[in-house]
Parts: C-alpha cells; sequence; structure tokens
C-alpha cells in the first residue's frame, strides 16, 4: 500500500518497450504481477507474466446495458477504460474461508483460518479505482474493527496506475472528481503516449518503493515535450466523459426524496440480479455459510460477496425490512451517493460507469439522479 | 485502533452452564467460557453473536447481570433456523461467541431522572440488565417505571422476576397483555395505552424503548405526547446481521450499521429514518 510523499514527485518515461522490464521488476521482487487480460469477450483482471497477455491494441466501448470490445489501430496497451471485474476481487475475496471448527465430545474447537497475505502488483489501476480502494481502506480498515484479510492483501500491495487517455461512454470520474487523472495512492502512476514513430510512458513516481523499483526499469529522463503529450492525452480523456453526474447537494437531495415515486419507476425497470452490486468497485457486502462435512464433526465458515438487492438481505424473524424492489434501489442509490457520505466521509461512488454498463436493462445512476432532481424542480414543494 | 492480527470473525468457544425454559417458545442459556474462567464485561443494551456448531451465527442481546461477569446469560426465542437448533442443546454443549458489540442504554446517564421502560415481548430481555443495573443503584433514579406488554398471559417473560419487581415499593410494573383467555384479570391492550398514565415526570425522564417497530413508533409518540423530548428516548434496533463489527454492510440504516452505531440509537438521531417505510 504506497504512502505518497511528497506533492513535487518526480517524472520519468519508460519506452513501451521496456514496459515487459517493469513487469520483470516486479515479479523479481516476489510481486504476482496483475493485469487486464482479455478473457470471454471482456477485459478482466488477472495474474500476468508477460506484456504479451495484456489487451494490446484492443479497447472497449461502453453504453447502459452494452459493453463491446473492438480492435484499435495502434498498439496501446492501456487503450481501453474498465471491464466488469474491479480490483476489489483481490483485495476482498468475492468467497473466503473465515475459519473452520472441529467438534470435540461437547466441546468447539476454532481454528483461525490464518492467510498469508498475497503479495500482488496491481497494474492498470486506473484513477477511479484507486479512488475506489481508498473508499474501502475506510470501510474495512477505519473502525474499530479491521478486516484482517483485506488489511493485510492491501498492505502487501504494490499500485501501478494508468491514467485515462480516453473515456468510455459510461465513464463520469470528472463528477466524481476522482480522474481522470490519479491524485494519489500509486507507487508509479503511467500515462501512455501512442504516436506513429513513438510509443511511450510518462512515469510518475509515487512511493519510495515505486523510486526503487525503478532502479531496475531502464527509463530515461521526461522532457517537457514528453510531459506536454501526456497532459494532452489526460485533457482529452477528460473532455470525452460519457456521463455527467451533478453531485452539488445530491446528498439533500436523495435523503428529502426518500418517497419520490421515482423509486417506484426504477423498480418497473430493475431485475434485481444484484449485477450493480457485484461489479460496483466500493460495494462491500458479504454474508457467510456454514459448511459441514459427512461426518458432522467439522463445519466451516465462509464468506461471500452479497447484495443488498437479494430478498433475503434484511430478513429478520417476519420477515425481510425491503420487500420491495424500489425500497432496495433506494437503499443502494441512497447509501451510495448520501449516506456513504455521513458514515465514511467521502461519496460511495467513483463514477466508474460499470453499474450502468453491466446493467441489463441499462439502469443509469446519473439519469435517475437527475430525473429525481428535475421531478423536484418541476413540482416545487 | 484496529485489532490487526486477531480474528475478528472468530469465535470464543462458551459451554452452556444452565438452559431455563422461559415460555412455551422461549429459552434462556447461561454460558461461561470453555477455556479459562474470565469474566465477561458487558454494558446493558450490548449483543453477542452466538454460533450453533453448522447451523450459523445470529445476533442475540445479552439479557443477564451487568455486575455479575461470571454469568453470561442469553434469551431468545426459537423461531429461525439457528434459535431452533439452540434450543435443542443441553448442559454441558458449546456454542460459538463473538462479542459484546454495539451500544448501550445510558443507564449512568440516567442518573437523576425518572426512568421509563416500555418493551413488548422478548424486547425485556435487552432491557433486563437495563433494570438490574437501576435496581442496583436504586437511589440514583426518581421513579422507575416499567410498561410491559406480551401477547398472551403466557409469553410473559421472566415472570417470577416481573412479578418480584412488581412487589418493590420503589418500582411502578405495569403489565399487559394483547388477548387473555378466562382467567387473566390484568390489564388487556397495547402496551402503549400506558403510557400516558404512567408515574413519571416526562420532563426529568429517560426513555428506554425495545419491541417490534411498529411498537416503537406508537410508543415514541405517546411518550411525546406527555413531553417526553425526543433526545430523551432510546430505542433499540433490529436488523439482519452477518458479522456484527461493521464490515458486512447487512445491518445498514441510513448512514448507520446497526451493529456498532446501535442497537441502542437516541431517538433523535434516527427519527428521520423511523419514519421511511422499508428503510
Amino acid at each position: 500500500m504506497p504512502k505518497n510523499a511528497s506533492n513535487d514527485r518526480k517524472l520519468v518515461v519508460l519506452e513501451a518497450a521496456q514496459f515487459q522490464a517493469l513487469l520483470r521488476a516486479l515479479q523479481d521482487g516476489g510481486y504476482s504481477t496483475v493485469a487486464p487480460t482479455l478473457k470471454e469477450g471482456a477485459i478482466v483482471y488477472d495474474e500476468v507474466a508477460t506484456v504479451d497477455e495484456l489487451p494490446v491494441g484492443k479497447t472497449d466501448e461502453h453504453a447502459g446495458g452494452s459493453y463491446r470490445l473492438k480492435t484499435r489501430k495502434d498498439k496501446a496497451v492501456f487503450g481501453y477504460v474498465v471491464g466488469p471485474h474491479s480490483w476489489k476481487k483481490f483485495l476482498h475475496p468475492p468467497t473466503l474461508r473465515l475459519w473452520q471448527v472441529r467438534r470435540n465430545g461437547n466441546g468447539l474447537e476454532f481454528v483461525h483460518t490464518q492467510e498469508q497475505p498475497p503479495k500482488y502488483a496491481f497494474i492498470g489501476v486506473r484513477p477511479c479505482e484507486l479512488s475506489a480502494m481508498q473508499i474501502q481502506d475506510k470501510v474495512f480498515m477505519a473502525g474499530e474493527f479491521a478486516d484482517p484479510i483485506y488489511q493485510g492483501r492491501r498492505e502487501n500491495a504494490f499500485i501501478v496506475a494508468v491514467n485515462c487517455s480516453q473515456a468510455g461512454g459510461t465513464c463520469f470520474c470528472v463528477s466524481m472528481k476522482t480522474g481522470p487523472k490519479a491524485q494519489s495512492g500509486f507507487d508509479l502512476c503511467l500515462t501512455e503516449v501512442v504516436e506513429k514513430k513513438s510509443h511511450f510512458f510518462v512515469v510518475e513516481i509515487g512511493s519510495d518503493r515505486g523510486a526503487a523499483l525503478l532502479q531496475d526499469v531502464p527509463h530515461s529522463e521526461a522532457t517537457p515535450e514528453h510531459l506536454q503529450k501526456a497532459s494532452a492525452a489526460v485533457e482529452q480523456a477528460a473532455s470525452q466523459m460519457g456521463k455527467t453526474l451533478d453531485v452539488s447537494d445530491v446528498k439533500d437531495l436523495l435523503y428529502r426524496n426518500a418517497e419520490s415515486p421515482h423509486w417506484e419507476d426504477v423498480a418497473r425497470r430493475c431485475l434485481g440480479c444484484a449485477n450493480c452490486t457485484m461489479v460496483c468497485p466500493t460495494c462491500f457486502c458479504t454474508t457467510v455459510e456454514e459448511v459441514t462435512d459427512l461426518t458432522g464433526g467439522n463445519a466451516e465458515r465462509w464468506r461471500k460477496w452479497d447484495s443488498c438487492f437479494t430478498s433475503d438481505f434484511s430478513y429478520v424473524h417476519g420477515g425481510s425490512i425491503r420487500t420491495s424492489s424500489s425500497a432496495r434501489y433506494r437503499h443502494w442509490l441512497t447509501h451510495k451517493l448520501a449516506a456513504w457520505d455521513d458514515q465514511f466521509g467521502s461519496s460511495g461512488c467513483v463514477g466508474c460507469g460499470r453499474c450502468i454498463t453491466w446493467c441489463p436493462v441499462g439502469i443509469d445512476i446519473t439519469a435517475e439522479v437527475q430525473t429525481i432532481r428535475s421531478s423536484e424542480t418541476s413540482k416545487p414543494k | 485502533m484496529n485489532q490487526m492480527n486477531s480474528n475478528p470473525m472468530l469465535p470464543r468457544s462458551f459451554a452452556i452452564n444452565r438452559v431455563l425454559k422461559e415460555t412455551y417458545d422461549t429459552f434462556t442459556l447461561d454460558l461461561a467460557p470453555a477455556q479459562r474462567h474470565t469474566g465477561f464485561s458487558f454494558a446493558a443494551g450490548q449483543f453477542n453473536m452466538l454460533y450453533v456448531f453448522g447451523v450459523g451465527e445470529i445476533p442475540i442481546s445479552i439479557s443477564g447481570d451487568p455486575n455479575d461477569p461470571g454469568r453470561l446469560v442469553h434469551t431468545t426465542r426459537a423461531v429461525g433456523t439457528v434459535t431452533k437448533v439452540m434450543d435443542k442443546l443441553k448442559l454441558g454443549d458449546q456454542l460459538g461467541v463473538r462479542g459484546p458489540y454495539g451500544t448501550s442504554w445510558p443507564v449512568a446517564e440516567a442518573a437523576g431522572h425518572d426512568v421509563v421502560i416500555v418493551t413488548g415481548g422478548i424486547g425485556l430481555a435487552p432491557l433486563r440488565p437495563a433494570m438490574y443495573e437501576l435496581l442496583s443503584h436504586r437511589e440514583k433514579f426518581g421513579s422507575v417505571v416499567l410498561l410491559y406488554g406480551a401477547r398472551t398471559p403466557e409469553d410473559i417473560l421472566y415472570k417470577r422476576e416481573v412479578k418480584k419487581w412488581r412487589s418493590e415499593f420503589d418500582l411502578n410494573v405495569h403489565v399487559t397483555v394483547d388477548r387473555a383467555a378466562g382467567g387473566w384479570r390484568g390489564n388487556v391492550g397495547v402496551v402503549t395505552a400506558m403510557v400516558p398514565k404512567a408515574p413519571f415526570d416526562p420532563y426529568h425522564t429517560i426513555a428506554l424503548v425495545c419491541g417490534p417497530e411498529i411498537m416503537i413508533r406508537f410508543t415514541v409518540m405517546e411518550l411525546r405526547k406527555r413531553g417526553v423530548p425526543d433526545d430523551k428516548i432510546y430505542v433499540s434496533m433490529e436488523r439482519n446481521m452477518k458479522c456484527g463489527i461493521g464490515l458486512c454492510g447487512h445491518c445498514q440504516v441510513g448512514a448507520n450499521f446497526v451493529c456498532k452505531d446501535g442497537p441502542v440509537f437516541r431517538y433523535d438521531r434516527i427519527k428521520n429514518l423511523l419514519e421511511i417505510r422499508e428503510v
């Protein structure tokens, strides 16, 4: 987990041809290198050994309920935005054994499943995703009880961020002030520049660990021309945002509109499939399952990702608290954009757009907020 | 701050020292640590996560005496998957225990005030520790009133203890039932109906309320009619919980986790939420 020290960070240039050297340096440092790969028609984060496994020359097109991979004209290594998965699957595993218990006569012997936290190097972490990690840090590590699984993995992680040089059709990080340029929370941050005759990364060094790693990777000083091209690329992304979300007073707006008829309108479209919560890089809910063996002498407790869109999520004796889809969508959206701020000190949304892209019916968080906002101005109280 | 190297999800083994059938569907378990016999300190109103082997883990409020840390007491109703199996456990069987978690009743802050407790059904269980505290420092409080409602006379929890409290000169205990067969000559009706005439000074009272959410809402209405301010009313909430320590998200209500910001809330801090359906 990088600790960003100074404000005037050093910038160097890494030629695209040397990208493999960066991977190797990380692997030599004992890291499992995890990066975007092509899997099942999508860009999916997975362990990689070489740069060839990255989606070089690919891009993605996003719209509500629609995702398509396309081939680019160039050989950009990071010429796309975000796929369905976020890095949370590595820091907050989708399924995890918490402990085992053995029956011994009448007695119970609990055995802690002690995890040796894996040492991941995350390569290609987008600025919105960095923000999502910082948001989950508050959920899992800032309270009275820390999640030891998340904490162990997070503190070990080496982060190579990548600034966005293009935006997707469902991106709105500019509205959420999380991108397209990473501000903090990385060891190294790359900005890719692809031109006819040159292909390089401007690398911002965000930590001592990042600086130390670069000693083993051939690089050169960044010239003003390099820097100008890199910042032009990021500015281009900022100007391409597919969506915008007006977050001014959004907290009070949603608190005021708990009984808005619009929630019913969303519920008529929502399938309750929970996709939005699975793809969201900040959603953190889990349930637990008991597993027993055939002898009846051993049991295990497993933790699994859960979603507030399922009907038994809020079950207490007598029934579920939130029986209707409208109440569940309201719960999710109001938590994400309003209550999260009161609870954890920031918005729970980073503007990555995944919940829009991966909603099978294309429900759009930005549009729903806008509808609530305009319904209010057209019918003042 | 946080406890890095321990696993806050891992229960400790506790053995059942006593099983007490309270009513036809409720029972009380006295537990003691299976390993070392250290005491279990808690504050009135807090809960534990109780794990039944191979079945699951659920939040149950602690219903024993905070001044008697040698006995860890829980009363529960056999209604769910876990509690039905828990009901079958015998003396010497072991459970997993994590806790104590959550906020507590403001017993210390209530000093110098009248205290009115309004509760229904098994809601008396998380309030019994508060009763014990009030009784052990009786001189610190003004009048102490317990208004308790049960479905039928057979559902009255801690019957012997409630009778004993009723016989004390310095306690006002009123019991009502929703419905009764012949033979019951006590109050019939909802517990909220007893609030208007209960002997407490509304301007110098702390109210502790626990029961179904509908009962909480109507009780608060009656308390406010008497003039009890919102910030002197405390309510205990119930929500689905998987972890008990603010990590699983199940007990989210507004900007709160009921497991750590509750279960006991000062009413003025959550009243906006309680007014929303399916919140």
